[in-house]
């Protein structure tokens, strides 16, 4: 489905920094967003985001590495300072003042967990940057994919949500669109996680009825959302895999918020 | 005169054992680690005020919002008459602001008795959703013998009390009538004077009941305060402290350990001396006196009402993990190592912990942490740092994380991702 007649050009950090140059904002990919494929294809469409209004950014590249997010949620705090301090080290070699993320996992361990250790952005999420260039008039949805008719849900991750109480933000980039949003059951403060937190995503579940992920699926099937959007990329996989396993890949598509957007407006 | 001994006697005594049970309470509590949450007291009081006092997060849950109202507001009001009791009983007067409150008198007893009914009612329907309907919430495997019997008892005893309030007074409106001895025309009685055809008619044995009434009522009252520290009901007290010293930060926030950022800091930097040498400490919680002592006033806050294991992602799919028990069994094991030092003195040490004896590890690596349990409490206990600070200790003490999660933290170090990808392929997005 991806659009090819959009280029993106990536800079890095570094190459910015050789040239003098400093970007408004650094791109925070995110380990999901760098190597995984379903993920990649949201980060690319953030690129295209950032682009297409013009804002001026770089990315980390082969120097970003893992927030240290799962090994602390996993009790590894040894691990997670270890990646935390190291990040702190770079960003700071870097003057980072702002920070967009992929991953509301990403977002919550730097805005949250990374000024005890020294390290002060202002970060935000990227539903949060699409929620402000909508509000400035930056960003419309038009030019693109009509969603017109369509039944649309969102699906909240428990980092950016609960987490941090955004919830507004990332339906703003639903409701431009000419559609009809439907919530789940359980949404908002009272979302139902996907089931990858807390470094789940690493491992086997432990024995149960079902799968966490199942449950969420049954939910966006009970209302009969044709698209379920989400914004970040373990909940797009354990939701793709939950649309999998009910066999109901020709009736509901798993989306991103900046994939959406990008749709939207045919970038 | 004898009764006005007697009642001093009871009331001294009710006193001052329930304050060496709270007291037992308070010493458990404070055996937990230091940790300071005073901060920002303006903002503390202002939470409390909303979530305890204002019971804003009952509201999710509109039917047990509304009669857990009922039963809130009719103990916090109804108190005022126990003052007149209290009052009554030490002086031997018989109510004693019917005078000084004239008017006024009549409008708050008739209130009295409408909280009254409204509190029976709530009861009535809270012992049936336990016992008749048996909502699910009710139920899960730390959901024993003792906690469900408690539960009625609780139940139980608020309708006694309620029912001897309501014929004292029914008695004393009769009685009234009949210008009974010292039984002045006092309070108006809107319930009880339904009630009051259903007593009898001979004046004596009016008053008798009237007496046996007021004697149950507030002798149930005082047992019902002595019964508190054994029993969730204690959380009509904790609610308030706990709530004031809730956490602050966003609920993604996991706190930093200082302890590891001094070792972490002289690993990268060799040259680093931390500021102040930190004592030798055990990372992460193996046992309740490794966690802090708020997360010990939360487990004697618990009133297991079962919100947060009911929307627990992990409960809800079948597995062993029920943040409630999390937070009962916390409470059991720092009473027990009370109870040990009471028996045997402070320096016992049992053979048992929190981590295996009562909490399993498949229970703490069911978390997701994704902060359902937090946000469903109605007095903001946080059960999440608790499973937090086990897992800290069986990864960082024991060694001992699942092997998958052993391989996540080895990509983390050889390759700075959770995968096993390099991270020289970390830029190769670029090329769809």
């Amino acid at each position: 489905m991806e659009n090819s007649t959009f280029e993106i050009k990536v800079p890095t950090m570094a190459e910015m920094a050789a040239q003098g140059k400093t970007p408004e904002i650094l791109f925070w990919v995110g380990c999901a967003g760098s190597f995984d494929q379903r993920a990649q294809k949201i980060t690319r469409d953030i690129c295209k985001i950032l682009q297409h209004v013009g804002i001026s950014y770089a990315v980390l590249g082969t120097e970003e590495s893992c927030t240290g997010d799962p090994a602390k949620r996993a009790g590894n705090e040894f691990l997670f300072q270890m990646q935390a301090l190291t990040n702190i080290q770079v960003l700071d070699s870097y003057h980072i003042k702002k920070i967009v993320t992929g991953c509301p996992h990403c977002f919550n361990t730097i805005k949250n967990e990374y000024p005890g250790l020294g390290g002060n952005y202002e970060v935000i999420h990227h539903s949060q940057l699409i929620q402000q260039l909508i509000d400035e008039g930056k960003l419309k949805a038009e030019g693109g994919e009509s969603f017109k008719g369509k039944r649309i849900t969102y699906h909240d991750p428990c980092y950016l949500g609960r987490g941090n109480n955004i919830y507004e933000a990332p339906r703003k980039a639903l409701e431009i669109l000419d559609t009809e949003l439907v919530e789940m059951k359980r949404c908002k403060s009272n979302g139902l996680c996907c089931g990858a937190g807390g470094a789940q995503m690493f491992k086997e579940p432990e024995p149960g009825k079902k799968d966490i992920n199942i449950e969420r699926i049954e939910e966006v099937i009970a209302i009969n959302a044709q698209v379920v959007a989400a914004a970040c990329p373990f909940c797009m996989t354990m939701l793709s895999d939950g649309v999998k396993n009910k066999d109901k890949e020709q009736e509901i598509t798993v989306l991103d918020i900046a994939e959406i957007t990008v749709r939207a407006n045919g970038l | 005169m004898i009764a006005q001994v007697i009642f001093i006697i009871i009331l001294a005594t009710a006193v001052y054992l329930f304050a060496k049970n709270a007291g037992k309470v308070r010493r458990n509590i404070l055996l937990g680690k230091g940790i300071n949450c005073s901060d920002q007291p303006a903002k503390r009081w202002k939470i409390m005020a909303k979530v305890a006092l204002g019971q804003t997060k009952m509201v999710k849950r509109p039917i047990a919002a509304i009669m857990h109202f009922f039963i809130y507001v009719g103990f916090i009001i109804i108190n005022l008459e126990v003052l007149e009791i209290m009052i009554d009983g030490i002086f031997g007067s018989h109510r004693i602001f019917s005078k000084p409150l004239g008017g006024l008198y009549g409008l708050l007893i008739g209130g009295f008795e409408l909280l009254a009914i409204l509190v029976l009612i709530a009861c009535v329907v809270f012992l049936s959703r336990r016992n008749i309907i048996r909502l699910k919430r009710f139920s899960g495997i730390e959901m024993t013998e003792w906690p469900k019997s408690d539960a009625n008892y609780i139940l139980c005893i608020e309708i006694c009390l309620m029912t001897f309030f309501l014929t004292m007074n029914a008695a004393d409106y009769k009685l009234q009538l009949l210008h009974f001895r010292h039984y002045i025309k006092a309070g108006s009685f809107p319930v009880s004077s339904f009630i009051a055809p259903l007593l009898p008619n001979n004046a004596n044995s009016l008053a008798f009941i009237e007496r046996l009434c007021w004697w149950l009522h507030i002798t149930g009252i005082l047992a019902f305060l002595n019964y508190l520290p054994y029993s969730k009901h204690f959380h009509i007290l904790l609610a308030f402290p706990n709530t004031y010293y809730s956490k602050l930060e966003p609920k993604g926030e996991f706190s930093n350990m200082a302890s590891v950022t001094n070792e972490v800091k002289a690993m990268l930097d060799p040259s680093f001396i931390p500021e102040s040498p930190t004592e030798t400490i055990r990372f992460g919680a193996k046992d309740v006196t490794d966690l802090t002592w708020k997360n010990l006033m939360e487990a004697y806050t618990c009133t297991e009402c079962g919100r947060c294991t009911s929307v627990c992602p992990a409960n809800i799919t079948g597995k062993l993990l029920s943040p409630r028990k999390i937070m009962m069994d916390t409470r059991d094991r720092i009473t027990e190592v009370g109870n040990n030092i009471d028996k045997h003195g402070k320096d016992y040490k049992d053979d048992k912990a929190l981590l295996d004896n009562y909490i399993s590890r498949e229970e703490l690596w069911a978390c997701t942490t994704c902060n359902a349990c937090v946000e469903a409490c109605p007095v903001n206990i946080n059960p999440l740092e608790i499973i937090t600070e086990m897992r800290r200790y069986i990864v960082m003490e024991e060694s001992k994380a699942p092997a998958s999660l052993n391989n996540m933290f080895g990509n983390m170090e050889n390759n700075s991702a959770p995968w096993k990808y390099s991270n020289a392929d970390r830029m190769n997005w670029t090329n769809s």
